[in-house]
Order: structure tokens, then C-alpha cells, then sequence
């Protein structure tokens, strides 16, 4: 289109010089300089149509959007003048009316088929990103789970999730983000709230429904896990796939450390509602959920990611109990530790990696006979051994944190494999000794496939 | 009641902790430099050539990297919180790790929409703009166009325009530096170009394969004819079926260059290579790409002279 344009540009400025020289004096002369003359015009011209169309661009994807409010433009920049004129500025930044016309001119007047995201797009502009991202999980095996075992088994087939996402800036001073999972169960806003991020002094701020940054699994969607599961030490202590996941307030700052260290700190409040972890009897007992995190790179390769956490809130012993009076005091503490180490080549980024990573769970449970200290651990690793396999590994040992004198422990082995970074297919071998003696071995097998918007890759 | 006192004791203790540590960084009041981070190495370099020495300038990505798999690292949060300016590729080749970074860098100059917020995509030609429906099935397409846009040397210079016009507004007090800069850098531009289009000249209309779809820009400044790619979609990884079919056709199209960036794997192209006798060059797509290719125009001196070389060789 672009070209037929150019094409008819050029036309209109040939034929009128052109009829025009009709004297017959240093004709060859003139000619030559009216060439020169018309071959920069060309030129100047093709460069207005490339801001132009960068100019549509920037406005079909939505971008020009929350930019500061227009500002009259001088009547000495309108696209609408001669030719004649000096090079247009390219540069024009704050969206103006006439870049919006011309948009509509070109959406309507491009040619006679629809063109995708062409006309429609100034109504789709505005629309947030939408993402779809299906988690299907099947399962072999023999797995007769003690039923007071946090750890149960998966059904045979299941369409375990199915997680909706829109994602969109708000205004210029914040951006919001949904995630609504369909699961066997019934649907829950797993999470949705607004990040502040034009807050001073550096601090962003998040106002929802989020998972809580206790530690790094606790953080991490379905479909963003290394495994198909979640380790027993999550399972028990920290709530398992719902985990702390709740109605809150989040703020976060990056602290000043020595050079070349990443320090952030993360301090939230919740209403004190999260899985079996704690239990809001009334309305002032929120939870509370701090996070220390320190990062550094060893090597442009190999980074070191450690974090500490803690969590407090009341727990379901509370409302369990027949005194009302004392029943509200029962408050679960949970201390964590989690160490990351990470190595990716950055010449073979798309081909190798390797991920090691622990966390480590203290649980301190008050309950009505006497309060239950618990702990639990993971440790896993996984290998990127080509562009699309994943090969990794993970021990678990935890406590419950409801009896804490009992312990499950279990392993697992997982390959993954990518047919592309829309979808995923991964298997899992999974060992667990529950703490009644019992042994189950499951073959776990998943994919995950994702339609939509691009997101972001976890790190 | 006492209980009630604690809990909301506490809550105000975190509360306290956290924004007191927001107080302790004293406001950086940096002399007259502007911060600018960049997403990859070709707009820090020609933010440098605009910029001289009225900024520092920064890069996320490294120019041996692929741009489209950068890690989201903390590390680069220290740099975006200081930022001032943040000049990114566009069409959705950052889409993977940016986002996420320049929400977390807590620095309202440099979301998105933002004064520092800047695109260089909209200054600059863009190729391969799908105008039909567009689905995964393609491979990882940019519904906005091919971001690889910046190997081409108009690119460049109309890139380099905007991005002085922007750091005269952020500092109306230089602009007119930036303006010369912009200038100088442009009659060196032009001066280079005009070497460059001599010394590939004679090659005009050669035929060479590329591993991704990296090169339009660079193919339709110096006139090559891209017939066909290592990948069999962008982003998806080649396939024996696709290879064997890229083989015949290069035979058939006597074509004699494969062209790979410096992070793919070159066990395919060097088999597709000792199959069709062709000869496998890796280019460097960004700055930095190689230890003295430090700047812009040696990019293209690189490329250039590597690519002359090779097709004299394959004559």
C-alpha cells in the first residue's frame, strides 16, 4: 500500500513541473536541477510516510495511549501543508488529531478485503491482553494416601485448570492484572489487583486479590512450576496449590546495598483468609507476610538469588473451639528460607540452563492441645539439555504442620518437553513414604498450552 | 482488645520498616548527565552517537544475546530505577521480559506512556507486516512487524533523529548538543553508506538464507534476496523436513550463503552447508556482538566485509 501511495505521490509531483517547463532555455540545465530538486522531495516524502506510519503504529498498539495530554500542536507542524515544506519532524511524541485521521484513512481506504487488526483496531486498542492457558494432568499408578495426608493423589484424567489473564496499563500511573482459573471445582479469582508504579521515593505498591511472596513457590502459577505438583513441604505448611493467596495490600522497595547486590523488601497485609493456612474469625485478623530478597550476579551467566520470609496470621484452631472467648488466639508463624542458584550461557540462552533451588519452612502452629512445630524442605534441579528438553529432579521431606511429630517424604523426576513456548508436555515419576509407612509410585504426566497474548517468562 | 493493639502494633511496625527504608536512599541528584538504559546494545550505541557525553547510557540485553530471551534479572532493576530514559525496540521483541522489569523498577518516569518511556519502532521503516489473519500456527510472528529493523543504516539515522529530538526535550537546555551530535553523526552516516553500498555493489541481488527472520531491513537497503530460513517458522527450531526442503531449494536457487546470528546452534546450518556447498556465516546482528564492534558503524563494517568476502569466495 505504501508503495501504490508513493507511486501516486510521485506522479502528481512529476506531471506538474513538468508541463510547466515549457521555455526552451537552458532546459537540459533546469531539467537537471528540477530532478535533483524532485529526487529530495521523493526523499523527504518517504521519510513523512515512515513517521506516519510509525505514528499509526504507535497508536493501533495502544501505546500513544496514556501519554500526557495533547498539546496544541503549532499550525506549522500539520501534515496537511505543502510539499514544499521543510523535513517534517519525525519526531512527535504526544498524540496529536491529525496522526488519528490519517489512521482512519488508511484503516478504511486500504483496500477493498478487511485487513486483521486493521479497522477493528482502534476498537481493540484499549481491550487488555488476553491470555488463555489450559493445564491438563493425567496420572498412573497406585497411591492409597492416608486420608489425614495433606499430600492426595490426582484423579486419572483431569483438566486440572484452565487460567484466564488480561493484563492491561490503567493510566500513567498504574497497571492491572486478573487471572481467573476454571478449575474441576468451580472458578476463583486466584489473582487480581492494580500495580502502582508511578508511587515516589521508588515504592510500587499492589492493591487485590495476589499470591502472597512467601518464599518462591508459593509465588508461582500452575503452569509456570518446574513440576507437574507442588512439593510436600508447600503441600503441608504453606497451603499447597492455593497457598497464601489472598485480599490484600502489597508494598515493595528496592533497598540500598553495596554495589552490585539486589535488595527488595515486601511488606503485605492480608484480610487472613488463605487456604488451611490461616483463618479470619473477625475482621482484625489479618495476616501478615514479609519478604527480604537479595540477588546477585556471580558471572553474566550465573546468579545467586536468596530470600527470607515470614508469615503470621490466625489459623482455623481458633473457630474449632468451644470457648469463644479464647478462641480467636491461635496464630500460625511460618519462617522461610529460600536459595536460588541459576546459570544460563547467554551465547546458548535458548539452549542450556540450569536452575538449583531450595526453600526451607518453619512452621510454628498454635492449636488447642499444645502448638505444633513443624518443618519441611525441598531441594530440586533441573537441567535444560537441549532448545526444548528439561530434565530434572526433586527430594521432599516435611513435617505436617498439624502434627508435627510425623513426616512425609517423597521424590520425583521430571522431562519436560517444549514443542514451542506456547505449550508444554512434561512427565513426572513420583515417589512418596508417607508418614504411616505407606508407599505410593505415580506416573504423572501433563500439558500445558497457552493461547493469547504473549506473557512475560518467569524468572 | 490487647490482642487487637498487637496485631495492629505489628502491622504498623512492617509498615514503618518498609517506608523508613524508602527515606534512607538519599534523592540522587545527578549532575546534568541523563540516565538512559536501553533494551539492546544498537540503541545504547546510537543514544551514545546522539548523546556524546551529556549521558550515560546502558544496556540490558548483551549484542551476543537473543533479544527476545533476555532473563528478567533483579540485577537489571538497579539500573531501570535510576533511569531517566528508556529506549526499547518495540513491536513485542522485548514482550518476554520487559513488562514485568519496568513495573518492578518502582520509576514512574519510565512506564510505559511515560515522557521516559520512548519506542524507537515509530521512527523507524518497519518490514513484514502481516496484512492477512494471523495465528501461532506461523511460528512466533510479530502482528506489529519485524523487529529486527535496526540493520539498516536509514534506519539507523532515522532512529538516531528520534532519539536526539527526545533527549532535547528531556533537556531543553542541550538540545541543541543533541542536534549537533545528530548532524555530525549523520554526515559520518552518510559518508559510511556510501562505502557500504559500493562495497556491496556488485553483490546486489545475490541470494543468501537466513537462520531467523532478522535481516529484511538489512536485505532490502543492499539489495539481497532472502530465499529461505534455517527456522521453518520464526521461533521454532528447524525440522528435518524443513531442512531437507531448504536444501533442495538452495540448490536449486544456487545459493551459497547461510546466514546465522551468534546465539543459534550452528550444528544445522553447518550440516545444510556440507550438503549444498554453502558457507555458513555468523554475523553479528547487534553491537557488541563480537569484542571490537563497538559502535554502530562497525557493525556494518563487519557484516559488510564478512558477507563481500564470502560471496567472493562463492563466485
Amino acid at each position: 500500500m505504501k508503495d501504490r501511495m508513493l507511486i501516486a505521490v510521485v506522479t502528481i509531483l512529476f506531471s506538474t513541473p513538468l508541463f510547466a517547463q515549457q521555455s526552451s532555455t537552458s532546459a537540459a540545465q533546469a531539467s537537471t536541477q528540477d530532478t535533483a530538486a524532485l529526487e529530495q522531495r521523493i526523499k523527504d516524502l518517504e521519510e513523512r510516510l515512515i513517521a506516519l506510519e510509525g505514528q499509526v503504529r504507535m497508536l493501533k498498539s495502544g501505546q500513544a495511549q496514556p501519554a500526557a495530554a495533547p498539546q496544541p500542536q503549532p499550525a506549522g507542524a500539520q501534515p496537511a501543508e505543502t510539499a514544499a515544506q521543510a523535513p517534517p519532524q519525525i519526531a512527535a511524541p504526544a498524540p496529536t488529531p491529525a496522526p488519528a485521521e490519517a489512521q482512519a484513512g488508511i484503516a478504511t481506504t486500504g483496500g477493498q478485503l478487511p485487513i486483521y487488526g486493521g479497522a477493528s483496531a482502534a476498537s481493540k486498542a484499549l481491550n487488555p491482553d488476553i491470555s488463555v492457558i489450559g493445564d491438563f494432568v493425567g496420572a498412573a499408578g497406585g497411591n492409597s494416601a492416608p486420608s489425614s495426608a495433606t499430600l492426595q493423589p490426582f484423579p486419572s484424567l483431569q483438566m486440572h485448570e484452565s487460567e484466564v489473564g488480561f493484563q492491561a496499563i490503567i493510566d500513567p500511573y498504574a497497571r492491572g492484572d486478573f487471572f481467573i482459573s476454571f478449575g474441576e471445582e468451580g472458578v476463583n479469582l486466584e489473582e487480581g489487583y492494580i500495580t502502582f508504579t508511578a508511587l515516589p521515593a521508588g515504592v510500587v505498591a499492589k492493591v487485590g486479590k495476589m499470591r502472597s511472596v512467601f518464599g518462591k513457590v508459593n509465588l508461582m502459577h500452575n503452569h509456570v512450576l518446574p513440576w507437574i505438583d507442588r512439593p510436600i513441604v508447600n503441600t503441608n505448611l504453606v497451603g499447597g496449590e492455593d497457598g497464601i493467596d489472598d485480599a490484600g495490600v502489597s508494598i515493595e522497595r528496592i533497598l540500598p546495598a553495596p554495589k552490585g547486590i539486589f535488595l527488595e523488601a515486601t511488606g503485605q497485609v492480608f484480610r487472613g483468609d488463605s487456604a488451611d493456612v490461616f483463618k479470619a474469625s473477625q475482621k482484625s485478623d489479618v495476616s501478615t507476610v514479609a519478604h527480604l530478597r537479595g540477588y546477585k550476579d556471580i558471572t553474566e551467566s550465573t546468579n545467586l538469588d536468596i530470600g527470607l520470609s515470614y508469615a503470621r496470621g490466625h489459623n482455623d484452631a481458633g473457630t474449632n473451639s468451644v470457648t469463644p472467648l479464647s478462641s480467636t488466639d491461635f496464630l500460625t508463624q511460618l519462617y522461610g528460607v529460600d536459595a536460588t542458584l541459576r546459570w544460563k550461557p547467554l551465547r546458548r540462552s535458548i539452549y542450556h540452563s540450569f536452575v538449583g533451588r531450595s526453600e526451607f519452612i518453619w512452621s510454628q502452629r498454635q492449636q488447642p492441645l499444645r502448638e505444633q512445630r513443624a518443618f519441611g524442605f525441598y531441594t530440586s534441579a533441573d537441567y535444560q539439555m537441549k532448545r526444548r528438553w528439561f530434565l530434572g529432579g526433586r527430594y521432599d521431606w516435611s513435617d505436617r504442620s498439624r502434627f508435627a511429630n510425623v513426616t512425609d517424604k517423597g521424590g520425583s523426576v521430571v522431562l519436560t518437553y517444549w514443542p514451542s513456548e506456547f505449550s508444554q508436555i512434561r512427565g513426572q515419576y513420583r515417589f512418596t513414604n508417607y508418614a504411616e509407612n505407606i508407599k505410593a509410585n505415580e506416573l504423572l504426566m501433563q500439558v500445558i498450552f497457552s493461547l493469547g497474548a504473549h506473557g512475560a517468562h518467569p524468572f | 482488645m490487647n490482642r487487637k493493639l498487637s496485631d495492629f502494633r505489628f502491622l504498623i511496625a512492617i509498615g514503618a520498616a518498609v517506608l523508613l527504608c524508602s527515606f534512607f536512599l538519599p534523592i540522587v541528584a545527578e549532575a546534568k548527565k541523563l540516565n538512559v538504559v536501553t533494551a539492546t546494545t544498537d540503541m545504547a550505541a546510537l543514544t551514545q552517537e546522539v548523546g556524546g557525553d551529556k549521558v550515560n547510557v546502558e544496556s540490558i540485553a548483551r549484542g551476543y544475546q537473543d533479544p527476545h530471551f533476555v532473563e528478567a534479572k533483579p540485577s537489571f532493576l538497579l539500573k531501570l530505577r535510576q533511569a531517566d530514559l528508556l529506549v526499547v525496540v518495540g513491536l513485542q521483541l522485548e514482550i518476554g521480559w520487559l513488562p514485568p522489569l519496568v513495573t518492578q523498577s518502582g520509576n514512574p518516569r519510565i512506564q510505559q506512556g511515560a515522557a521516559g518511556y520512548l519506542d524507537a519502532s515509530q521512527f523507524a521503516e518497519i518490514l513484514d507486516i502481516p496484512t492477512g489473519p494471523v495465528t501461532r500456527a506461523m511460528g512466533d510472528v510479530h502482528p506489529l512487524g519485524n523487529p529486527h529493523y535496526w540493520l539498516d543504516p536509514d534506519n539507523g539515522r532515522r532512529i538516531a533523529k528520534g532519539i536526539a529530538a527526545k533527549l532535547g526535550e528531556m533537556d531543553p537546555g542541550d538540545s541543541v548538543y543533541f542536534q549537533q551530535r545528530f548532524q555530525d553523526f549523520d554526515k559520518r552516516l552518510t559518508a559510511a553508506e556510501q562505502k557500504w553500498d559500493a562495497e556491496m555493489k556488485p553483490f546486489r541481488g545475490r541470494k543468501v538464507v537466513t537462520y531467523h527472520r532478522s535481516l529484511p531491513n538489512f536485505a532490502k537497503h543492499f539489495g539481497l534476496d532472502v530465499v529461505g530460513y534455517v527456522e521453518p517458522r520464526p521461533g521454532i527450531p528447524p525440522t528435518p523436513s524443513h531442512t531437507i526442503e531448504l536444501i533442495g531449494l538452495m540448490k536449486r536457487e544456487n545459493c551459497k550463503i547461510i546466514m546465522v546470528e551468534p546465539y543459534f546452534d550452528l550444528k544445522t546450518p553447518n550440516s545444510i552447508a556440507s550438503q549444498t556447498g554453502a558457507k555458513v556465516l555468523v554475523y553479528l546482528p547487534s553491537v557488541g556482538g563480537e569484542k571490537d564492534v563497538t559502535d554502530y558503524f562497525k557493525l556494518f563494517d563487519y557484516d559488510i566485509s564478512l558477507l563481500t568476502k564470502a560471496f567472493q569466495a562463492t563466485q
